[in-house]
């Protein structure tokens, strides 16, 4: 885990009041649209609107993300000169199904990256948003080191799919499932699509507790109401974290004494364990229920 | 450098709506009417005209209806008239 | 045994002693054998608006008065001042509670000399706009509530004729902010900022659209203070009370701020079984009672009242048992107006028991937590609520100094910016309420706390709230939205500040296009 993404709050990429304090509500991530969003006689304005964003607005800590146009559309390749010079930390692809894609995404970020100096620097995503795209799932998650999580896009998909959305969502089962195992054999994020009913938010709650089961690192939000329910889903109970403490002072303690096997209560804790439970204090941490001092 | 009429941005709250048209006296010539106009007025004029300058133009005539735009805003808005109106793209084709 | 003719020479002696005549029974008004029904409605007191007026003994250069419980619904100011403008009188002091938009028709007025000074809790909309802009020669005079309430309790403010809106009153003069009859027109809750008005003025006019049999009890003005009742076809427009500054938001800047405030409510000491509490108008503070609301029924605590400006939020933690008593100046909605009525719990209270420096008993003194918003506030900690970015007042003092002075804890919900204004200055443009009484303000960017409050931000800190200096809040803002110019005031006086206790505390210039 290099940063936490429980949140990826999308903004229109054409609406400047937005954009201007949308960190406030303290998303992990934010996504500026200047895709479905943006209507196709507002693609330069919007992309000349979220350029200027990135380069003078002051996000602070939040990991800032672009949702580009396809590169075979006339906007794509206009698209990546501008985030990438703008600094964007994130270039997320929309509707991505082969792994080419991804490589003809990085070749362009590579080659404005050249020109200013600082290849490397700019950081990929992946939204699968078809059966193609969830049948090439960890082709795509493993298409370049650049690549940094995939997500679903659950509209899209489900059309292409000729599935009903329903507010369960058994028809997206098979997709999220192949989502979580091919970023997690890629070792990248797997990010679950937006819900879109802002008045319901307990159907909201439970789709987020189901991903968060599902092994999901977070979801994407449309509005900054949401971000207070997925912190809460994701941030660990006091009783998972004290048992997690427990755990790592186990281990502590073991290495202190240079012992391989480690028991907590009488259970041995392996590997996997333990990882859990890093994972646990890690995410306690970033959600502010833990602090270093605690860990004293 | 060659105008023809143009236009970008909104009227919502937070944006600016710029029209730029051919100029009718050399220099560049702003019409503002801003809800900020006391505290930003000025402000916003130095970053329309040094953004239009930028660009290479110096000589139009800018009609902009400001609704508490940042300066970001007002360069986007500005510079989206502007490649409309000139043809001239600020990235690659 | 004595027969009263035997005592006919002590009863003349005492007489003489006691300076008085003698009881002569053929001189004494015969009984009224009138069915009493129609005999009220006879009362000498009921007249016509001119009538009143005329027997009240107005003069050119006196003072009157308004309430502005029907805040952008009132109809009593414009209709008693058209009348006054008719019957040719001039050079007249208007002393309201607070003035709004809906009283932009006083510019005539103002124009052609019948109105010549105002004193207020505070002006929107036209009106504001060109007194802003110099039409007066006097400068209006701005107080807080319980400041205005002070002055006309110790004469700063003398009222020769108060003309009170009421939704109900009896023909003698017995009146209230609502009714029980059917044919209830104008709805408005407390009558709060009229009682002074009715206590101390000279002669009190009571205005009702709908005037009800004797004895309209229980009620708020008695008729031992009314002289005159006049019945018209409107005093008001209910629907328009909660309009203007008061909106229930959807913002997600509004619900932040509004969470973050309730959390450091929760936090700072306070938030204790018993304690009390206030909410200003705005969006954001307005709020922050539903976000109480919660942690109140989870940590089982119950508030001993809530004070100042009721709205249907606090009707509804009363009626759920969270909060025991609600003690109301101003209804700001419909269901606070039929919680007065109906509720025993719910009391009303006039500016002066509200709010008054003077009085001990003042239910500010008792207060702990109080909720204000502001248009900006500076790093000392001032706050101004009522001139707006483009030096324009905008606004009303209301209760924001007497409430902040007077608290345990005063917390300022204020958005760092506002479109491209910054709302954390350097100074604010007009001082309403010194910094010395406001302790924490809350903005989306964090939460400063006073230094004069150390302890509180320690606890602040300690739960996790995002606690900075108010300096970097000022830097943060300019950061965003860049160096603002001076705004252009000219050098003409339009308005004074008194502070709560009669100090003159800030004056307000016209400003030039």
């Amino acid at each position: 885990m290099d940063r936490l993404r429980r949140t990826m709050m999308f903004v229109p990429g054409n609406n400047p009041g937005m954009m201007a304090d949308a960190h406030i509500y303290g998303p992990d991530s934010i996504m500026l649209d200047l895709e479905d969003s943006v209507t196709v006689t507002e693609k330069d304005t919007a992309r000349l609107l979220v350029y200027n964003a990135l380069k003078s607005i002051n996000y602070g800590d939040t990991e800032m993300v672009v949702r580009i146009n396809p590169l075979n559309t006339p906007y794509g390749k206009k698209d990546i000169e501008a985030m990438v010079k703008a600094g964007v930390h994130v270039i997320r692809m929309p509707k991505t199904e082969t792994a080419e894609e991804v490589v003809e995404v990085e070749r362009e970020i590579e080659r404005v990256e050249k020109e200013l100096g600082c290849v490397g620097r700019t950081r990929i995503m992946a939204a699968i948003e078809s059966a193609l795209g969830v049948c090439n799932a960890h082709a795509i998650a493993t298409a370049s080191p650049r690549m940094m999580g995939i997500a679903l896009g659950a509209e899209d998909y489900c059309a292409n799919l000729k599935a009903q959305r329903t507010p369960e969502g058994d028809e997206l089962r098979l997709a999220r499932e192949t989502i979580v195992v091919a970023a997690r054999a890629a070792g990248i994020d797997a990010l679950d699509t937006v819900y879109s009913n802002l008045n319901d938010m307990e159907t909201f709650r439970r789709e987020v507790e189901f991903i968060h089961r599902l092994g999901f690192d977070g979801k994407s939000i449309i509005n900054p109401r949401q971000i207070e329910v997925v912190n809460e889903v994701f941030t660990p109970s006091p009783k998972a974290i004290e048992k997690a403490l427990t755990i790592i002072a186990a281990i502590k303690e073991a290495e202190k004494k240079g012992s391989g096997v480690i028991a907590v209560n009488g259970k041995m804790v392996d590997r996997p364990v333990v990882i859990r439970a890093e994972r646990v204090i890690e995410l306690a941490k970033a959600s502010g229920v833990l602090t270093d001092a605690d860990l004293q | 450098m060659e105008l023809k009429p143009a236009q970008a941005g909104t009227l919502e709250s937070g944006d600016i709506f710029v029209r730029l048209t051919p100029a009718v006296k050399p220099g560049i010539n702003i019409t503002l009417d801003s809800s900020v106009a006391l505290k930003f007025g000025s402000q916003i004029r130095n970053v329309i005209e040094q953004t239009l300058k930028e660009l290479g133009i110096t000589d139009a005539t800018v009609i902009a209806t400001d609704k508490g735009a940042l300066d970001c805003t007002i360069r986007a808005r500005v510079t989206a008239a502007a490649v409309r109106a000139t043809g001239k793209d600020v990235w690659a084709d | 045994m004595s027969s009263i003719k035997e005592r006919a020479a002590e009863i003349r002696q005492q007489a003489e002693t006691l300076n008085k005549d003698v009881y002569a029974p053929e001189k004494a008004e015969g009984k009224n054998p009138e069915f009493r029904m129609d005999l009220q409605s006879k009362s000498p007191k009921l007249t016509t608006l001119d009538e009143a007026i005329r027997r009240s003994g107005l003069r050119d250069g006196m003072t009157i008065s308004f309430h502005h419980h029907f805040r952008g619904g009132d109809k009593v100011v414009n209709m008693v001042v058209d009348k006054l403008a008719e019957m040719g009188f001039k050079d007249l002091h208007l002393a309201a509670s607070s003035l709004s938009d809906v009283h932009a028709p006083l510019i005539q007025h103002i124009r052609n000399g019948v109105i010549t000074s105002i004193s207020t809790s505070g002006l929107r909309g036209e009106l504001a706009n060109e007194i802003s802009r110099g039409l007066m020669e006097k400068p209006v005079v701005f107080r807080s509530h319980g400041g205005r309430g002070s002055a006309i309790a110790n004469g700063d403010i003398h009222i020769d004729v108060a003309f009170l809106g009421a939704s109900s009153s009896d023909p003698l003069g017995n009146a209230c902010g609502y009714s029980r009859s059917e044919n209830a027109k104008s709805i408005c809750g407390s009558l709060g900022y009229a009682l002074p008005d009715a206590q101390y003025a000279d002669k009190v006019i009571i205005l009702t659209d709908d005037l009800v049999a004797y004895p309209n009890t229980p009620n708020s003005i008695s008729e031992r203070q009314v002289d005159y009742v006049v019945e018209v076809d409107s005093v008001g427009d209910s629907s328009k009370i909660s309009a203007g500054a008061i909106r229930d938001s959807k913002n997600p800047r509004d619900i932040l701020l509004a969470q973050t405030a309730a959390k450091v409510v929760i936090n700072s000491g306070y938030f204790n079984d018993g304690f009390s509490m206030q909410t200003g108008t705005g969006g954001a503070s307005l709020a922050v009672v539903k976000y109480l609301r919660q942690s109140m029924i989870d940590r089982g605590i119950k508030a001993s009242f809530a004070l100042g400006g009721i709205t249907a939020h606090m009707v509804k933690l009363h009626e759920e048992g969270l909060i025991d008593r609600l003690i109301d100046v101003q209804s700001f909605d419909k269901v606070a107006a039929e919680s007065l009525k109906n509720d025993m719990m719910h009391k009303e209270v006039s500016a002066n028991e509200y709010a008054s420096a003077d009085e001990p008993g003042s239910a500010v003194h008792y207060l702990d937590v109080v909720i204000l918003s502001a248009l900006e506030a500076d790093t000392d900690f001032n706050v101004n609520v009522l001139v707006g970015s483009d030096g324009i007042i905008r606004g009303a003092i209301g209760g924001h100094p007497d409430t902040a002075a007077d608290s345990a804890l005063s917390v300022i919900v204020c958005p760092l910016v506002r479109g491209r204004i910054p709302c954390i200055v350097d100074e604010v443009t007009t001082l309403i309420t010194p910094g010395n009484t406001v302790d924490v303000i809350v903005t989306e960017y964090g939460v400063a706390v006073n230094p004069r409050r150390p302890e509180l931000a320690e606890r602040l800190r300690n739960a996790g709230i995002n606690v900075v200096d108010i300096k970097s809040l000022r830097d943060k803002a300019q950061s965003i939205v860049g160096e603002a110019s001076e705004l252009p005031f000219g050098d003409k006086v339009v308005g004074v500040v008194m502070n709560r206790d009669g100090f003159v505390m800030d004056v307000i210039r016209n400003i030039v296009d």
